[in-house]
């Protein structure tokens, strides 16, 4: 397990078919593999390469990251309230490196 | 008779006016395709079919100051049901080192078809969005963003 904590905001109560925004943001340095230290020398490519997010269980969203995607990557979504549950994020680097949180909502 | 003599014209000058509309028409958008790389790659994903353009909600600066750290938040207009959703979106960037941003997939349970992330732009330039639906049919639309400091660390 990786000790970088990502910091997720989710509403921790909705209504039913309330549209609710999740918004996610980790601390990773995106290496693109075109950039160089203060060397000279390149810098390998590391980065998050795919990030998912599941609902009870079922994936609801995935989306693939490049290396055109910022340093410390910021990606927000949206999620129709249905019934009260946990959403399972996760993150996925080049290192096969995981870093995930869990985040519940009460649906009322 | 008046009439008729106005509407009647030559084989010759109908030639020549087919020429120059099919000429202003056609060549620039071959040289605009040539040198796009983002264009290149919406037809390598449309397999050649191409994108419809179309009125989508694709939120970009005007003018990055920074383009290590530029915003991207889109919205497509879709009802997201199971026989009507898109399910793919993405992200393309005509003058980085490679067109792809990111690719989103979204699922009719999400009940909208919106995201926002941030990318880096190397310079001033085009970012295409292209969103398939559920029936293969995509979609696209475009914005310029001209960006002050470049951020992809050339």
């Amino acid at each position: 397990m990786s000790s970088i904590k990502p910091r997720v905001k989710v509403p921790k109560e909705a209504s039913i078919d309330e549209i609710v925004e999740i918004k996610t943001l980790i601390r990773h340095p995106m290496h693109s593999g075109r950039m160089k230290d203060a060397d000279g020398q390149t810098i390998p490519r590391h980065i998050i390469n795919s990030f998912s997010a599941k609902f009870n269980g079922k994936e609801i969203f995935q989306m693939n990251l490049e290396p055109s995607i910022s340093t410390n990557p910021y990606i927000s979504f949206q999620y129709k309230a249905k019934e009260s549950g946990t959403f399972d994020l996760e993150w996925i680097d080049d290192n096969g490196e995981i870093y995930s949180i869990s985040k519940n909502m009460v649906v009322s | 008779m008046k009439l008729k003599k106005l509407r009647r014209i030559s084989r010759r000058n109908a030639l020549q006016l087919i020429a120059g509309f099919t000429g202003t028409a056609i060549l620039p958008s071959i040289s605009f395709a040539q040198s796009n790389q983002a264009l290149n790659r919406i037809n390598e994903i449309t397999e050649g079919i191409g994108a419809i353009e179309s009125d989508i909600y694709l939120d970009l600066p005007e003018i990055a100051e920074n383009g290590n750290q530029v915003k991207v938040s889109f919205e497509m207009d879709s009802p997201m049901t199971e026989s009507d959703h898109i399910k793919t979106v993405y992200i393309l960037a005509d003058g980085n080192p490679s067109p792809n941003v990111a690719k989103f997939s979204f699922t009719p349970v999400m009940g909208s078809c919106s995201a926002t992330t941030k990318m880096r732009l190397s310079k001033t330039q085009n970012v295409y969005l292209l969103a398939e639906n559920n029936n293969g049919q995509f979609l696209m639309t475009n914005a310029k963003v001209k960006v002050t400091i470049g951020g992809c660390g050339g």
